[in-house]
């Protein structure tokens, strides 16, 4: 793990990177990085993430500023800008459901090809997709997802790059963790190695590539 | 009484001491304020929190505890708090008791279209079809009509949340279950007859010789 300005760490993304992005409706989603990714104006940007917020925070940051070619997500409803952009062909939408999602990008991060679920099957979610039969049951075959890059925002991170996550704000956090090449994190607060306590550390160390320094 | 609260009261009878029971946005997450004293549930945000809790007063507010339409919410003593794969896995797994949800339309199979509205309205379906596809059981809350036009319908034409059927549609007008054989009319709001039900609905209604009123 490396510690890095936040500048820095944003200088890494080329144009056109895929990038997940942790956070449910803005709620854990490492702001300071969206707002780098503003400044340095990073275009045609594959997103994966939750939702894409609502104008102003979170990824809705990233779709006011035009920066994004595809988002791939299960909520786009509270964010008209998304809507506006998908319905006038500047942006690919790809709705996934809820479930699906973080279980792809879950299958990403932990060596599968993809899942069955049943989440969808018989619906115009299943259109293009593979079903299968498991003791009498349908399911549809959901591939994994993997990112280039995965911006987490956690509460604790300490000086080797473990994690812990505050009540709602964990949510695609942790899995997406384990989905990218490069993974990128900001803390709330950047504690001494054992303030975590191991069975407190939700993202070992070892998953984390880049700590973001706090100013 | 609103016809929100009619159908907010009727549901939250349906609770019992110990379910986890997940609600939607809308009229479903009213149903939390009527939950009788007596009885205990686990209210689950899919964002990742068993526990919520009422709507924190003025002040009190985190930043990080919040429902799934991103509002702040409380935490109840015992709640606990998990990332959306343990959230789903949950939901699609079957250990979720009861999810309340808002409807497009029912049809008279008990299929559920939630979710979109084709050239018109595309939020995306967020947890919905893993709720339907994987809770216990499904209750609808919503209005009988829109505009006018009946919404328990013969068959959806609106695009399908779940091939699964949903358990229990409550309506300002009606309480409909769906056993097998098809939409049966079980209770009737306060001061509404059974053939006002039907004059409002275009699916076949079974209707049993006596139907009860709702008792709120």
């Amino acid at each position: 793990m490396k510690t890095i300005a936040v500048k820095d760490a944003v200088a890494m993304i080329p144009d056109g990177a895929s990038l997940m992005i942790g956070g449910f409706m803005a709620v854990g989603t490492p702001e300071r990085l969206v707002d780098e990714l503003v400044r340095q104006g990073k275009r045609n940007l594959t997103i994966i993430a939750n939702d894409t917020a609502m104008p102003g925070r979170g990824v809705g940051k990233l779709v006011s500023a035009g920066l994004i070619a595809k988002t791939i997500a299960s909520h786009i409803g509270l964010n008209p800008e998304t809507q506006q952009q998908m319905i006038a062909g500047k942006m690919a939408v790809d709705l996934v459901p809820q479930g699906t999602l973080i279980e792809r990008i879950r299958a990403g991060g932990f060596g599968l090809g993809g899942i069955l679920t049943p989440t969808g099957v018989g619906t115009v979610v299943e259109e293009g997709k593979q079903r299968m039969e498991m003791d009498g049951k349908s399911y549809l075959v959901e591939t994994a997802l993997h990112a280039e890059f995965a911006l987490v925002h956690s509460f604790l991170a300490d000086y080797d790059g473990n994690l812990s996550y505050a009540l709602t704000a964990r949510n695609f956090n942790p899995v997406m963790a384990t989905a990218a090449d490069t993974v990128i994190v900001t803390a709330e607060h950047i504690v001494p190695v054992g303030v975590i306590a191991p069975d407190h550390v939700v993202t070992p160390a070892p998953l984390v590539d880049y700590l973001v320094t706090n100013e | 009484m609103d016809a929100q609260t009619i159908i907010a009261k009727r549901i939250a009878q349906e609770l019992r001491s110990g379910m986890l029971v997940n609600l939607g946005i809308g009229i479903p997450t009213l149903v939390a304020s009527h939950v009788p004293t007596s009885i205990n549930v686990f209210f689950q945000s899919e964002n990742g929190l068993i526990g919520t809790g009422p709507i924190p007063e003025e002040g009190m507010a985190h930043p990080t505890l919040t429902d799934a339409a991103g509002h702040p919410v409380s935490a109840l003593p015992g709640a606990s708090t998990f990332d959306s794969a343990i959230s789903f896995g949950l939901i699609r797994g079957g250990h979720v008791d009861m999810t309340v949800l808002g409807g497009l339309q029912v049809d008279e199979e008990g299929h559920l279209a939630n979710w979109m509205i084709p050239g018109k309205m595309v939020p995306g379906m967020g947890g919905a079809m893993d709720l339907v596809t994987g809770a216990k059981r499904v209750v609808v809350a919503m209005q009988h009509t829109a505009k006018g036009k009946p919404k328990i319908v013969k068959k959806c034409t609106l695009p399908l949340t779940s091939l699964r059927r949903i358990d229990l549609v409550v309506t300002d007008l009606a309480v409909i279950s769906f056993p097998e054989g098809g939409a049966t009319l079980i209770e009737t709001a306060p001061g509404v007859t059974p053939e006002q039900v039907i004059a409002a609905t275009e699916a076949e209604l079974v209707v049993p010789d006596h139907v009860p009123e709702m008792r709120l």
